[in-house]
């Protein structure tokens, strides 16, 4: 080995000694988890609709259960657990945002209900809201703009 | 005293450790080192309500038994040299804040406890002490809370992360003894080699060990050989092998009685670590001679 002279030679050093995520297993996993979430809100939507619910109630409903699961499941400590095995299978699905904001507030809850829960909660959601937020104002402006149909809705 | 070569410290009459205590946490005893420990833990929270509390508790208890071991009374400790992760080294100022032992409060991330080990050399060489206490903890959690993420937060950790060991370690140093002596000390400087990566701590600080090593064998006229152990506190397995190879090139070979303390706590094959992790304990940007 040739000894190091630039910053930019050690961070290909580096590189190339440090170990790699296991990407094909990580992908897999996070294939199979993330669809296994998405066809039991399908089932439930499905189910809602069986019952004779609309489209907007059923969509509502499957939100619903699946926050409520993946909050009750991180309480549990068990979807550090499931999100540890499945990444981004778990993470982008609803059930991610919701572990996302509970976390924090269980993490925070000894620092008390107001600065802590409260004032920490959203530590991680945060940026996802901000920019997401930011995003669809964004869309919409683009959207009154371009769209002369909806200028007339207006 | 005196200064020699660029940045090494050379004690005339050396500093004894007199006596040291340990507790760790339950990872920490399941892992290779468990029997070296003083006190193993149960859980993480030794009965606390939040883990800075209980991280807390562990140097204060862990301070009170080298105390009690040592056999000095606590009167008799001129100074306390104690540090940790959290803002404000809160952990020891709480913890120790029933001592009655004037406090230096230092922060030095991994490198703390040497680092309190060289100042505490430094008052006792001077005559400004007879005994000194040097302390550092570091509590996984709570280091994970401050610096990461939440602990329930369901993402991943990449093979390079580092795990912070839930433990105090803590020392009592004397003027005068039987060893082991710290006869020398070389800080270290700041090395950035601009790696950015907050998972691959090990890669980001082996410049600096490896920069502190070579100083240290140039000011004293050593070579590697001359150690029977080389021991950095926490590059894990990513930054021991950089350490081991950058070496090389420079023309010190350190293979042979090289290791780092982060790798030794834990067992990689047994242990979910994702790769070794970060100690409080012993040093990295420090390095300090013990005869015995």
């Amino acid at each position: 080995m040739k000894p190091i002279q630039t910053k930019k030679d050690y961070q290909n050093y580096v590189e190339q000694k440090s170990p790699n995520s296991p990407i094909i297993k990580n992908c897999f996993n996070a294939f199979w988890v993330g669809g296994l979430i998405c066809s039991i809100g399908q089932i439930i939507f499905n189910y809602c609709k069986y019952r004779g619910m609309d489209i907007q109630i059923s969509n509502t409903i499957v939100s619903i259960i699946l926050i409520g699961l993946s909050a009750f499941l991180t309480g549990l400590n068990l979807f550090n657990r499931i999100g540890k095995f499945a990444g981004a299978g778990s993470l982008v699905p609803i059930t991610g945002f919701a572990n996302s904001v509970v976390s924090p507030a269980m993490e925070y809850k000894s620092e008390g209900y107001v600065m802590g829960v409260g004032g920490k909660m959203f530590t991680v959601a945060g940026p996802v809201l901000v920019f997401g937020i930011s995003a669809s104002i964004v869309v919409g402006i683009l959207y009154l703009i371009f769209n002369t149909q909806s200028i007339t809705l207006v | 005293m005196q200064k020699i070569g660029k940045q090494t410290v050379k004690f005339d009459t050396p500093p004894t450790i007199l006596q040291t205590a340990s507790i760790v946490g339950p990872k920490e005893a399941d892992g290779p080192l468990a029997s070296y420990f003083d006190q193993c833990l149960e859980d993480e929270f030794w009965g606390e309500k939040s883990w800075e509390k209980a991280e807390s508790k562990i140097i204060k208890e862990t301070v009170n038994m080298a105390i009690a071991k040592s056999g000095i009374p606590s009167e008799q400790i001129d100074y306390c040299f104690a540090g940790d992760l959290l803002n404000q080294c809160i952990s020891s100022s709480f913890g120790l804040r029933e001592l009655n032992i004037p406090f230096f409060g230092i922060f030095g991330a991994c490198s703390t406890f040497v680092e309190a080990l060289c100042m505490a050399s430094i008052f006792l060489e001077g005559g400004a002490a007879s005994y000194a206490l040097c302390a550092a903890s570091s509590h996984f959690c709570s280091a994970e809370k401050q610096f990461r993420f939440p602990l329930e937060l369901g993402n991943q950790r990449p093979p390079t992360s580092q795990w912070t060991v839930t433990g105090s370690g803590a020392a009592i140093v004397a003027k005068n003894g039987m060893g082991p002596y710290i006869t020398h000390i070389t800080p270290g400087k700041i090395v950035d080699m601009g790696i950015k990566d907050a998972n691959n701590m090990g890669a980001a600080m082996a410049p600096a060990a490896l920069d502190t090593l070579i100083s240290h064998f140039k000011d004293t006229g050593r070579s590697p050989s001359y150690y029977d152990a080389i021991l950095t506190g926490d590059l894990g397995h990513v930054g021991k092998e950089i350490l081991i190879e950058m070496a090389e090139t420079k023309g010190y070979n350190i293979k042979s009685n090289y290791n780092d303390c982060g790798v030794l706590i834990f067992d990689k094959e047994k242990q979910d670590t994702h790769s070794g992790r970060k100690w409080l304990c012993l040093l990295w940007n420090c390095i300090f001679w013990i005869s015995i």
